[in-house]
C-alpha cells in the first residue's frame, strides 16, 4: 500500500470518527426527543471557538477541551430547558425554522464576540511530532490522538446507552415514550440529559478539530449536511448505525476529495470530478433505493 | 362551489389581493428607483415562497431542496447565454422551467420514498449535492459565480430594450415582468389547489394512509406536486437572473429554502397569499434591520425566533377581533409538554 493512500485512509478514519461525534448527537436527539436540530453544526463551530479562546488565554489544549465539553453540556441543557422543550409537539417546519433562526443568531453572536477572521490553534507541544508507521511514512501524532479520543468517546457512549440503567431508559424512551411516562420515570430529565450530551458531543468534536483545521466562521455548516447523510445512511436513532455509517462516509468523502481532482486529466474528467465530489450523496441515494430505513434502521 | 382552505374564503379576501396587485402596479411611479429594485427582489422571493407553499401548505411536505431548483433555474440562463450573447426570454424562461422541473422530477422520485424527518434530510442532502456540483467544479464559474447576459424581453420579433428608457425608469421592465409573473404564479397555484389535484394533496396532508385506502396513488400526486413546485421555483430563478444578471452557488444553498420556509411561516402557513405577505415582510425586515444596525442576520434571527414561538399562524393568521388567541398562544408556549405521543414519533411509527 502506498504511503499516500495509507495517509488518506487514516485521514478518512479520523474524519469519519469526528463525523460520528456529531451524527450520534443528531441521531440521539431525534430518536429520543423527536427534534430536528439544524443548529447542531453551529455547536461544532462554538466548540472550536471556545477551544480557540481558552487556548489563547491559558495556552493549554488539555484545559480547553474539558472547558468546551462543560460549556457544551451547559449550553445544551439551557437550550433544551428554554427552547426545545416547547417544540416537541410542534410541526417539523417549526423545528426547522427554530433551529435555522438559532444558526443565524449563533453566527452573528460569534461574529460580534470574536469577529470574522480565521484563527489557528496550535497543536500541543507534547503531540507535535510524527509517528513513523512504515519505513517511509509517518503520521501526525495529534491526528492519531484524535482517532484515539473519538474511539474512547464512542466506547463510553456505547457503554452508557447499552449497559447502564439510564441508557436502558433512554432506549425505552426512544422506542415507547408513553410507557416510560407510565412507569413514573421523569421523561423531562431524560430529555434534558440526552440533549445536553448530544450538544456536548458536537462541541467536543469542534474542540478536537480546532488544531487540525483552522477556526473560521460557518465551519459547522458543511459538516452538518454530511452528518445528516450519515444519519440517513446509518438509520435513524441508531448509534451503532451512525458509527459505521460515519466511518463509511468519512472514508468515501476523503478519498473522493483526494483523488477527484486528479481525474480531471482523464477523458470525461470534468464529469468524473463532479461525480467524485458527489460521491457521498451517491452512496446515500443507493442506500435510499435499496434500504430506505438505512443500514442499521429497523426494517419497514 | 367550494373553495380550497388555502385560498381566500370570501370575496373580501380576493378584493384585498386585487387591491394589493393594483398598489404594486402603480408603486414605481411614486417611489425612488431603489425601492423599485427592492420590491422586485421581494416579488421574486414571493414567487419562490409561493412555489414551496404548494408543497408545505398544499401537501404538508417540507422540502429543503427547493432553493436548489431556484438556483438551477438561474443557472440555466447562464448556461444558455454566458456573458455577451443574450437570449430572448421566450427561450430562456421555458428552458429554466424545464431544467428545474426535470431536476425536481429526479430528486422527487427518490425522496418521496421517505417521509417526515427522513424527507427533510434527504431533500437537504440533494440540494447540497446540486450546490456542491456548481460550487466545487468549474462548470458554472465555480465558487465566485459568474455574470450572465440578461435575457432580452422580446416577443413576436418586437424587442424591448430597457436602455431606451430614461435613467430613472430602467428598473421598470424587470419590475413589471416580475409583477406579471407573480400574479400568474399565484393564480396558477390557486387554480391547482382548487382542482381535484389540490384536494387530493390536501387529503394527503391530513392523512396519507386514508388517501391510499381510497385508491389514490399518493406517491404520484406527491411527485407531481414536487415537480410542479420545482418548475415554478425555476421560473422564479429565471426572474432572478433577469433582474440581477449574476449567478453564484449561494442561490442553490439550503439557506435559500429555509428562507422561503421562513417567509411562509411569517406570512401565514394556512393561506397561499401568506407566502407573498411573508416575502414582503421578510424583505422589509431585512431592510429595516440594515438601516438600524449592521447585524442584519441577528435581527432576522431574533424576529424569526419570536415568530416561531408566538406567531403560530403568521401575519395572515392575525385576527384583530380576538386578541385572546395571542394570549393563549403565549400561554401555551410556556406549558410543560404533555405526555401524549409526540408527533414525529407517531409519524415514525406509522412509517414502520
Amino acid at each position: 500500500m502506498s504511503a499516500a493512500l495509507l495517509s488518506q485512509l487514516l485521514n478518512g478514519l479520523q474524519y469519519g470518527l469526528l463525523l460520528f461525534l456529531i451524527a450520534s448527537g443528531l441521531t440521539l436527539v431525534f430518536g429520543v426527543l423527536g427534534i430536528i436540530n439544524l443548529a447542531h453544526g453551529s455547536l461544532f463551530m462554538i466548540g472550536a471557538y471556545i477551544v480557540f479562546f481558552v487556548v489563547s488565554k491559558v495556552g493549554s489544549l488539555w484545559i480547553a477541551i474539558p472547558v468546551a465539553v462543560i460549556c457544551g453540556l451547559a449550553l445544551g441543557a439551557l437550550l433544551e430547558r428554554f427552547l426545545f422543550r416547547h417544540f416537541y409537539d410542534r410541526e417539523h417546519l417549526d423545528q426547522v425554522l427554530l433551529t435555522f433562526a438559532l444558526i443565524l443568531i449563533f453566527e452573528e453572536v460569534r461574529s460580534l464576540l470574536v469577529g470574522n477572521d480565521f484563527h489557528s490553534v496550535p497543536v500541543p507541544a507534547i503531540l507535535d511530532f510524527s509517528v513513523p508507521i512504515t519505513g517511509t511514512f509517518s503520521y501526525a501524532a495529534y491526528r492519531l490522538f484524535v482517532i484515539a479520543m473519538c474511539l474512547v468517546v464512542a466506547a463510553v457512549l456505547f457503554y452508557w446507552i447499552e449497559r447502564t440503567k439510564m441508557g436502558a431508559i433512554i432506549r425505552a424512551a426512544a422506542e415507547k415514550p408513553e410507557i416510560v411516562d407510565i412507569l413514573g420515570i421523569d421523561a423531562r430529565r431524560i430529555h434534558l440529559v440526552v440533549f445536553a450530551v448530544g450538544a456536548a458531543l458536537a462541541v467536543m468534536a469542534g474542540g478536537l478539530a480546532a488544531p487540525l483545521t483552522s477556526v473560521y466562521p460557518n465551519m459547522g455548516s458543511g459538516l452538518l449536511i454530511i452528518s445528516f447523510v450519515v444519519v440517513v445512511v446509518g438509520g435513524l436513532g441508531s448509534v451503532s448505525g451512525a458509527f459505521w455509517a460515519a466511518l463509511l462516509i468519512g472514508l468515501i468523502d476523503t478519498l473522493g476529495k483526494a483523488y477527484g481532482s486528479s481525474l480531471v486529466s482523464l477523458p470525461l474528467g470534468q464529469v468524473l470530478a463532479a461525480l467524485a465530489s458527489m460521491s457521498v450523496y451517491i452512496v446515500m441515494v443507493a442506500i435510499l433505493l435499496f434500504r430506505p430505513t438505512g443500514l442499521f434502521g429497523r426494517r419497514a | 362551489m367550494s373553495s380550497s382552505h388555502m385560498l381566500p374564503q370570501s370575496w373580501i379576501g380576493w378584493c384585498a389581493l386585487a387591491v394589493g396587485a393594483l398598489v404594486l402596479a402603480i408603486l414605481p411611479f411614486y417611489v425612488p428607483s431603489y425601492y423599485v429594485g427592492l420590491t422586485t427582489v421581494a416579488m421574486i422571493a414571493a414567487m419562490l415562497a409561493l412555489s414551496v407553499h404548494l408543497l408545505v401548505g398544499g401537501a404538508g411536505m417540507v422540502s429543503l431542496c427547493h432553493g436548489a431548483f431556484y438556483g438551477v433555474g438561474a443557472y440555466t440562463v447562464f448556461f444558455l447565454s454566458p456573458e455577451g450573447s443574450p437570449q430572448p426570454t421566450w427561450l430562456t424562461l421555458p428552458a429554466a422551467m424545464l431544467v428545474s422541473g426535470l431536476c425536481a422530477l429526479v430528486v422527487g422520485a427518490l425522496s418521496i420514498r421517505t417521509k417526515g424527518f427522513f424527507f427533510l434530510m434527504v431533500t437537504l442532502a440533494f440540494g447540497q449535492m446540486l450546490f456542491t456540483v456548481l460550487h466545487d467544479t468549474k462548470l458554472g464559474g465555480g465558487t465566485d459565480g459568474a455574470y450572465l447576459a440578461k435575457p432580452i424581453l422580446s416577443l413576436f420579433g418586437y424587442t424591448f430594450d430597457p436602455m431606451s428608457l430614461p435613467r430613472s425608469q430602467r428598473s421598470f421592465p424587470a419590475y413589471y415582468v416580475a409583477l406579471g409573473q407573480l400574479v400568474v404564479t399565484y393564480l396558477a397555484l390557486a387554480f391547482l389547489l382548487r382542482s381535484l389535484f389540490g384536494r387530493v394533496l390536501h387529503g394527503i396532508k391530513l392523512n396519507e394512509h386514508r388517501m391510499e385506502a381510497l385508491g389514490y396513488n399518493t406517491g404520484l400526486y406527491k411527485l407531481g406536486a414536487f415537480t410542479i413546485a420545482g418548475v415554478f421555483a425555476g421560473a422564479a430563478g429565471h426572474m432572478w437572473s433577469l433582474q440581477s444578471g449574476f449567478v453564484n452557488p449561494e442561490l442553490l444553498a439550503w439557506h435559500k429554502s429555509a428562507e422561503a420556509l421562513l417567509m411562509i411561516l411569517l406570512g401565514g402557513i394556512n393561506s397561499l397569499a401568506g407566502a407573498i405577505i411573508g416575502a414582503f415582510a421578510f424583505t422589509a425586515l431585512g431592510e429595516v434591520a440594515l438601516s438600524l444596525t449592521d447585524r442584519k442576520l441577528l435581527v432576522q434571527g431574533l424576529v424569526v425566533l419570536l415568530a416561531v414561538i408566538v406567531l403560530r399562524h403568521g401575519i395572515a393568521g392575525i385576527r384583530l377581533r380576538d386578541p385572546r388567541r395571542w394570549l393563549q398562544s403565549i400561554r401555551s408556549s410556556g406549558k410543560w409538554p404533555n405526555l401524549t405521543v409526540r408527533k414525529p414519533v407517531q409519524e415514525a411509527r406509522q412509517n414502520d
